[in-house]
């Protein structure tokens, strides 16, 4: 039990942080940069590219044992193009104002490299719980990635958050817009496209940041733990 | 692989494609009729903010024609929606374009009462820059009201200009050629639409119109 924790953990946190598929491997960069002008945009996006993730992992680790090594790429594929068509005549029927504004961008997440990448490199050789939760994880993790780099771009172009809100979550969020600075203009830059590269730029480098930070702490700790193995040895 | 092994690859992948497309069509067959409802609701919310609901009884998104007006709309016909109360003309919606926006074309759906003043104009789609010429959509501000209420009369077709071009209306400073258009699209419609009434409001019109 305690080892399927440890692998169900180790899963969730590869997904979310340390092979976060935007900030560490660079995947699915396309989408990224193009539907995170806002956090609204950026949160229908990501939770749209999370369900077709987990749900694609989940069937391709059920069929994997029949579809033969050939064919598994147009299968994966055909999959995922069918999941993805279901998605977007959902957000039709449901959301149809979010639906006209995202627009191409979710027939697109069939071409979001991400997908076809966990596909091949995880679900096809792993079990369906496992693999299930492997898409949820680094759908999680794009999506934090992406309503980051949202938000920062909305605050610091129109000094607002969550405007919106209320095409994806309904009337109730109308009032849910934080205006947060009161801007004439707002910074441009961060709303046009050069503001995605350079926000997503300026995240890796804090991401790395802090990873190297944990690196550093890391090998303190195992020096320190070695030092004491020797000294400890040494009196003894 | 040999020829079996080959077959029942191919037959597998055919499989699956057929499954998904099954699928597929089944779950559109269901979505159909919600997505037209949709499409239909929000087109109605588009025109009833400009012509109230209550001004008209007649089916405003049937009553419509689609012509071929050049000076209105360079690539593609003018959809024109007629709003009637006990089959007396209220008002034309005519979406046209604004061809010379900053970031080329500007769509905007222009409410013209049958008086010949306008009920108010809207912005539907445009490439403007962010943030900058994007004040024009209702969401963002005030602009696209001041045509609430104009027409050739109170406005003759000269005063048709932003204000820096020595007009009647107001601009944002930084972003003149955004309202520039959207101001001369808005008067030439209007000129149109006082030398066409008759055909506006008619059940048919066929052809070309100049």
């Amino acid at each position: 039990m305690t080892t399927r924790y440890r692998a169900y953990r180790s899963i969730f946190l590869d997904g979310v942080w340390h092979n976060n598929h935007a900030l560490v491997a660079l995947l699915g960069l396309c989408p990224l940069l193009a539907v995170s002008n806002n956090v609204v945009n950026a949160l229908s996006l990501g939770l749209a590219t999370t369900f077709v993730l987990t749900l694609s992992n989940g069937a391709i680790s059920l069929i994997r044992q029949f579809v033969t090594s050939e064919i598994r790429i147009p299968v994966y594929i055909t999959v995922i193009a069918a999941l993805v068509t279901a998605v977007d005549l959902l957000m039709a029927i449901m959301t149809p104002g979010l639906h006209s504004i995202l627009g191409i961008f979710i027939p697109l997440i069939v071409t979001n490299c991400i997908v076809l990448a966990r596909a091949e490199a995880f679900a096809s050789k792993n079990s369906v719980d496992k693999s299930l939760l492997d898409g949820f994880s680094i759908g999680l993790g794009f999506t934090l990635a992406l309503v980051f780099l949202g938000g920062l771009r909305e605050f610091l172009g129109h000094g607002t958050l969550f405007s919106e809100a209320e095409l994806l979550f309904g009337p109730i969020a109308k009032d849910w817009t934080l205006h947060l600075m009161q801007l004439d203009h707002g910074m441009l830059i961060a709303i046009l496209p050069p503001g995605a590269f350079i926000g997503l730029g300026l995240m890796i480098a804090v991401t790395n940041i802090i990873k190297a930070k944990q690196k550093r702490a890391q090998q303190a700790i195992q020096i320190a733990v070695t030092d004491i193995g020797l000294t400890s040895g040494k009196t003894a | 692989m040999n020829k079996l092994s080959m077959l029942k690859t191919a037959s597998m992948l055919a499989a699956f494609a057929c499954g998904a497309a099954v699928v597929l069509y089944l779950l559109q067959e269901v979505a159909a009729p919600t997505l037209a409802a949709n499409q239909q609701a929000a087109l109605l919310a588009q025109l009833n903010s400009l012509i109230p609901a209550e001004s008209y009884d007649n089916a405003i998104t049937e009553d419509k024609i689609a012509l071929t007006i050049p000076a209105l709309s360079p690539n593609s016909p003018v959809t024109i929606y007629r709003a009637r109360k006990q089959n007396q003309p209220v008002a034309t919606l005519l979406t046209v374009i604004a061809p010379n926006g900053y970031s080329g074309e500007i769509k905007l759906l222009v409410a013209i009462l049958a008086d010949g003043s306008l009920a108010g104009v809207r912005v539907i789609a445009h490439k403007e820059t962010p943030g900058l010429g994007d004040y024009i959509e209702e969401k963002r501000g005030q602009w696209i009201h001041q045509f609430d209420h104009k027409s050739l009369e109170n406005t003759p077709i000269t005063r048709w200009k932003v204000k820096k071009d020595g007009g009647d209306f107001n601009y944002n400073t930084g972003a003149t050629i955004t309202p520039r258009a959207i101001v001369a699209a808005v008067g030439r419609t209007l000129t149109w639409a006082k030398e066409h009434h008759d055909a506006l409001y008619a059940p048919q019109v066929e052809g070309v119109l100049p």
